[in-house]
């Protein structure tokens, strides 16, 4: 049985409705009748009917015209096809002009019937079939505003839908602009947390006093100024999820009292003796390397095992160059139309040009560029030379040499690239432009190690 | 035991009948029985048209159904309708009691040649066949030369074979055991 396909016959003669119905069911479609619109259109609300065979006259209430247009009201993708004994000219062209597939004269040929249902069906098969793939697709490139196709980035995003609903704390590290908060978001939004808040708190952005009372709250009369109690971060997060952006920069009384709330998730507002409880799960980030911080003495070490409870390392945007057009197109498409300027595309060249950058700032460097570039564009598509100033500017940069010895110069462009290179000294020897075994020398001789 | 009844819609040739008994005896697993011919119900003439409207022919067959009935086949040798379409070669109610087929646009005289009974006997087995399935439960194959394949002219009934393709003969048969008894 084509279940998928119901149709709906509406005539307001029942041998006409009987039969049409008889001879569709044969061919395995699900048929419903209906003697008059009104009814056309109750079963309509009710069933998602692909094919509308309609009479256009049918005495006493709605016609076949008012009642394809009252189909349409709550069956929009319904093809409504008008039948009728009389045809006009007028009457045809209506029935087209107000929505109608087809409008056919009856008595027809069997085999007119047969072509017309499987040509609207099959169209109808194909609409579906594309709107699942794009639905695949949107799921392959969007996940929370993530938009990759990059391997690692997708076990990150399948790894965000398998933490989402446990409340163990996540550290994402990760150079700036890589999209730490957008992977936080992504985590909160997945969850049974979503409903709840999702709250950002940007750690580097206040002083240690200022972050105390901006994530604990403080109660009146704390300090000058607090003239009423006020709710820290925290306590807007119970229920949801806090994100501390950039916790390697908070002081190590703030690395104290976070501790705390991580082990007894209870803390005091600042001024306050009162224990404050919430459920509220937190989410870290910092582009900091926190083992190296904990190493040097900077960071507690009981915090960092509390937040690195689940890790994630979010990749540079040079680790997924694949990602860069499919994120310029998107930028592109999203900023012109904020910027209501018509910017269709990227031209082959000026992405070459976007490939070639190093993108230190990442993501989001990209779509400052993006946006630049759209706001000087004077064509509807970015070119080549829309991203010249990016050329130039890393050029310039390149050509900034510290007055340093050359030894050290070299030192430094070794370790710059080994770091790039994640430590892989195939990699960086094949950027620096030197073999393996002249770099390993080099390695010796300044001590490097890697 | 239930019973496949053949009823003769107006007139219809002796041997029309006998081919048909032939055709449902190697088919289908119940006793082929003949009901008295009815005539055709006036109701079911359209005038307009010079032609019979199926559905009322079907209702009658189904008025006149013996209590021992499973299932009741209508032949006619006049051209059938419905108000949608131009002609039939027969109809039924699809997992149903009642089907009927009709002899008119079968026979080589309705095309302009000279009648030939071993086309007709074959084209209508096909039809038998076809109606029948849909009777069982069978809908339209895509099958092109299995019987169950739609035609909607006379030479895709001639692209049809006289038998069920093995997915349509496989369906067939698990209904006819969960008929058991029934028949």
């Amino acid at each position: 049985m084509k279940k998928n396909w119901p149709i709906l016959v509406v005539d307001d003669e029942d041998v006409m409705c009987e039969s049409m119905a008889a001879w569709l069911r044969e061919d395995g479609y699900r048929v419903d009748t209906a003697p008059n619109g009104q009814k056309a259109v109750e079963l309509a609300k009710a069933t998602d009917f692909a094919i509308c065979f309609v009479d256009l006259k049918m005495p006493g209430g709605m016609d076949g015209i008012e009642t394809m247009m009252e189909i349409h009201r709550v069956r929009s993708e319904a093809s409504v096809i008008i039948i009728t004994a009389y045809a006009t000219v007028d009457t045809a062209i209506q029935a087209m002009k107000e929505g109608a597939q087809e409008y056919i004269v009856k008595p027809c040929n069997p085999q007119e019937i047969s072509m017309l249902v499987s040509r609207i069906l099959k169209l109808k098969k194909l609409q579906s079939e594309n709107a699942i793939l794009r639905k695949k697709l949107t799921r392959q490139y969007r996940h929370h505003d993530v938009i990759t196709k990059n391997p690692r980035m997708e076990e990150i995003l399948e790894l965000t839908q398998e933490i989402s609903s446990l409340r163990s704390t996540v550290l994402i590290r990760g150079e700036s602009g890589t999209g730490k908060e957008l992977i936080a978001r992504a985590v909160h939004f997945s969850g049974n947390r979503a409903e709840k808040p999702f709250i950002v708190v940007s750690c580097a952005a206040l002083t240690e006093t200022l972050l105390e009372s901006e994530l604990f709250g403080y109660e009146k009369g704390a300090f000058t100024g607090a003239n009423a109690q006020s709710k820290g971060k925290f306590e807007l997060a119970d229920g949801g999820t806090i994100f501390l952006d950039e916790i390697g920069d908070i002081s190590p009384k703030l690395q104290a009292d976070l501790l705390r709330v991580l082990q007894e998730r209870r803390f005091y507002r600042v001024g306050g003796t009162e224990e404050v409880q919430v459920d509220v799960r937190i989410i870290a980030a910092t582009n900091k390397n926190l083992a190296q911080e904990v190493q040097q003495g900077k960071f507690r070490e009981d915090l960092y095992y509390r937040l690195n409870v689940i890790e994630i390392r979010l990749p540079a945007l040079r680790e997924r160059l694949e990602d860069i057009p499919l994120l310029a197109e998107h930028f592109v498409q999203r900023i012109s139309s904020e910027l209501g300027k018509e910017v269709h595309g990227i031209s082959p060249a000026a992405l070459k040009v976007l490939m070639a950058h190093d993108w230190p700032g990442n993501v989001r460097e990209l779509e400052n560029v993006i946006e630049r570039a759209i706001v000087t564009c004077r064509n509807g598509m970015l070119d080549e030379q829309d991203f010249s100033w990016l050329q130039h500017a890393a050029t310039q940069q390149n050509w900034e040499i510290p007055d340093v010895p050359l030894g050290e110069l070299e030192r430094r462009a070794i370790v710059a690239a080994l770091e790039r290179k994640h430590g892989n000294v195939k990699e960086a020897s094949a950027a620096l432009g030197i073999d393996r075994s002249t770099l390993y020398d080099k390695l010796k001789r300044y001590e490097i190690t890697h | 035991m239930s019973a496949l009844y053949l009823v003769a819609v107006g007139n219809v040739p002796d041997k029309v009948l006998q081919w048909i008994t032939n055709a449902a005896a190697e088919w289908f697993p119940m006793p082929v029985k003949h009901l008295a011919g009815i005539s055709i119900p006036a109701a079911a003439y359209d005038s307009k048209r010079k032609q019979y409207q199926s559905v009322e022919i079907m209702r009658m067959l189904a008025v006149n159904a013996p209590p021992d009935a499973t299932r009741i086949l209508g032949v006619t040798a006049v051209d059938l309708s419905i108000p949608m379409l131009s002609f039939l070669f027969g109809q039924a109610q699809l997992d149903g009691q009642v089907a009927v087929v009709s002899l008119c646009r079968l026979q080589q005289e309705f095309y302009g040649l000279p009648a030939q009974d071993d086309i007709l006997r074959e084209r209508l087995t096909k039809e038998v066949l076809h109606e029948m399935g849909h009777t069982f439960g069978l809908v339209h194959c895509s099958a092109p030369k299995c019987a169950m394949s739609l035609s909607t002219h006379i030479g895709m009934v001639d692209t049809k074979s006289e038998r069920y393709c093995d997915r349509c003969g496989l369906q067939l048969a698990q209904r006819f055991a969960s008929l058991d008894g029934g028949v």
